[in-house]
């Protein structure tokens, strides 16, 4: 456990001493405030003439969760889509390409260690890209009444999903010397992920429920509206297992040819 | 301490080492030597458990590299050939983070620290950045890196590469100095290096030992006779005749000449030692003796004997063009 942390501590490092830690933060930040701007605004508009309703004895206000907070969460979703292959883009390749794996794996650490190591690093910068949106939430509390059931659940929902697309990346990233190309690779691999519901909508109902089910960003929805689902819970599980699973073959195969 | 048993890694269908067999003993020093592509890098890897072996086995202080692959890093130190530092950390972020990962005791941590950063001389500079440092500096960091757990087992891949001739000497010294508790294996392709550091040389070419013996046997046996140097100052006589004559002598070649006084290589059968029987035939013909010498074969010449194919029999002799009549203006006859 102390080498993992030792790991993760060094990969947490690694990221806030380069630039990189700084550009994806500061990134998610300007696209989730960007977001929750218009978000708000359109809501403000939305809740302005449903009491105009309301005063005509009409209707009921309308729900923060599902208009304005629901919608957020799936933003951030896709933003994460967009920013985590750069944040896992340099972590086995750049390692390969200084050289400094030769530390790693000539050290008394397993293969394990070092790969869950530099998976809770990059999980716990994604955290830190998270928090960075909390006030935009907390503020909502502040004036409204919000469940907050369904925003926790929502978070969970987004660190699960992000730490699948991290454990993704990190297996792109130990196959390749280059940066670049693992980054491809994760985004192109992520936006496959993402699209391969839609094309379900043409597809026979049994190939239109498979390709559903292994759409990443499907089982997120459930989350924003705030139930865990342990289908979604598994999928993500698994996911991120099969990622660090394929990441620890690819490091092993590595080894034996050279 | 180090035991490699038939050890052969292949890259697909390129065979990098082929059937390597060796030991290191306790506290010794072992040259690992060949020319760039011979394998060494590929040696040393499998021994710090870097990559398996295709076949055969490393064994590092009783412990299997490829079973036991923990316990054999544990007490494995390795200096790669580039220092494996991370850019982004100072000196002393990295090397607590190197002890961390190596499994220095907390308690100890930062005496060790400062143990090995004075040991390596590297104290000064803790703080700076890996990124911002010099190439000896560099070099020295990973030294400390790679003595920080206070391994037995230290493998070092060409330690003194791009220093400059000052810091080559104190690396020497410094690895010289580590042996006490350590035992190393250095490869280098700088031949000095290895006759002024190690008791024992490996040498590795195309995957396979050619040698292994200390630098002062590998001189002597590849040497089927014995050679001596002879300088003599014979006025404007040729010695040649007269020195070939000595009983025991096999071959007198004249090696360099000029001004009267000159040299000759003379090959004598082995364990025949001619000196006195030369130096008395010189002196009776009333020639200067100036200089009486064994000759050894330096290890330049060795390892160009084992690893070009031409056999190792002829060491080129420095080519000098024989001068019969060689006597200039100025020659001093002192014995004549």
């Amino acid at each position: 456990m102390s080498n993992i942390l030792a790991i993760a501590g060094k990969e947490l490092r690694a990221y806030f001493a380069s630039p990189i830690a700084w550009v994806t933060i500061g990134l998610f930040g300007l696209l989730i405030g960007g977001f929750y701007v218009t978000g708000l605004a359109f809501f403000l508009q939305q809740s302005m003439q449903m009491e105009q309703f309301a005063a005509a004895g009409q209707s009921q206000p309308i729900n923060v969760n599902q208009y304005l907070i629901r919608p957020l969460f799936l933003n951030m979703s896709v933003i994460a889509l967009f920013v985590l292959p750069m944040v896992t883009m340099r972590t086995y390749s750049e390692e390969k390409r200084s050289g400094t794996i030769e530390l790693l794996l000539t050290s008394p650490v397993t293969d394990f260690q070092i790969i869950v190591g530099k998976f809770l690093g990059a999980v716990a910068l994604y955290i830190v890209m998270l928090l960075v949106t909390v006030p935009h939430v907390a503020f909502l509390f502040w004036y409204g009444q919000p469940e907050w059931q369904s925003v926790v659940t929502g978070y969970l929902g987004l660190l699960l999903m992000g730490s699948a697309f991290i454990s993704l990346g990190l297996f792109l990233s130990s196959t390749t010397k280059n940066q670049i190309v693992a980054g491809m690779l994760t985004f192109a691999v992520l936006l496959l992920l993402w699209i391969v519901s839609w094309f379900g909508d043409s597809a026979p109902p049994t190939v239109a429920s498979v390709l559903r089910y292994l759409s990443i960003t499907e089982h997120f929805d459930d989350f924003a509206k705030g139930i865990i689902d342990t289908t979604h819970l598994v999928y993500y599980l698994s996911f991120i297992a099969l990622g660090l699973f394929l990441t620890l073959k690819s490091v092993d195969t590595e080894r034996w040819s050279g | 301490m180090i035991e490699v048993q038939h050890l052969t890694k292949r890259y697909g269908r390129v065979t990098a080492v082929d059937d390597i067999s060796f030991r290191v003993e306790r506290g010794e020093i072992l040259g690992f030597l060949g020319p760039n592509g011979a394998g060494k890098t590929t040696t040393m890897r499998v021994i710090t458990g870097f990559m398996p072996a295709t076949e055969g086995r490393a064994i590092v202080a009783g412990f299997d590299v490829f079973d036991q692959p923990v316990e054999a890093k544990r007490r494995t130190g390795y200096l790669p050939e580039t220092p494996p530092l991370y850019p982004e950390m100072t000196i002393r972020e990295y090397l607590s983070f190197v002890a961390r990962i190596k499994g220095v005791p907390t308690a100890e941590r930062k005496s060790r620290l400062q143990q090995v950063m004075e040991r390596t001389r590297i104290a000064d500079v803790a703080d700076r950045h890996c990124s911002k440092l010099s190439k000896g500096y560099r070099q020295r960091v990973g030294l400390a890196q790679a003595i920080l757990h206070n391994p037995d087992v230290l493998v070092l891949d060409e330690p003194t590469a791009g220093l400059d001739p000052k810091q080559i000497i104190e690396t020497r010294e410094l690895i010289k100095e580590l042996a006490g508790d350590h035992t190393i294996i250095l490869s280098t392709h700088i031949l000095p290096e290895v006759s002024q550091t190690c008791q024992r040389v490996v040498i590795i070419n195309k995957g396979r030992v050619v040698a292994i013996d200390t630098p002062g046997n590998l001189t002597a046996r590849l040497r089927g006779s014995e050679t001596l140097y002879v300088q003599v100052d014979a006025g404007a006589q040729d010695a040649t005749s007269v020195l070939q004559r000595v009983p025991g002598v096999t071959r007198v070649t004249t090696s360099d000449r000029h001004d009267g006084i000159a040299g000759y290589e003379v090959d004598s059968r082995q364990g025949h030692d001619v000196r006195r029987e030369l130096a008395r035939t010189v002196v009776s013909n009333n020639w200067g003796l100036l200089e009486l010498r064994p000759m050894r074969m330096s290890l330049e010449e060795i390892f160009l004997s084992l690893t070009t194919e031409e056999s190792a029999e002829t060491p080129e002799a420095p080519e000098t063009p024989e001068a019969p009549e060689a006597p200039g203006p100025e020659t001093e006859a002192v014995n004549e």
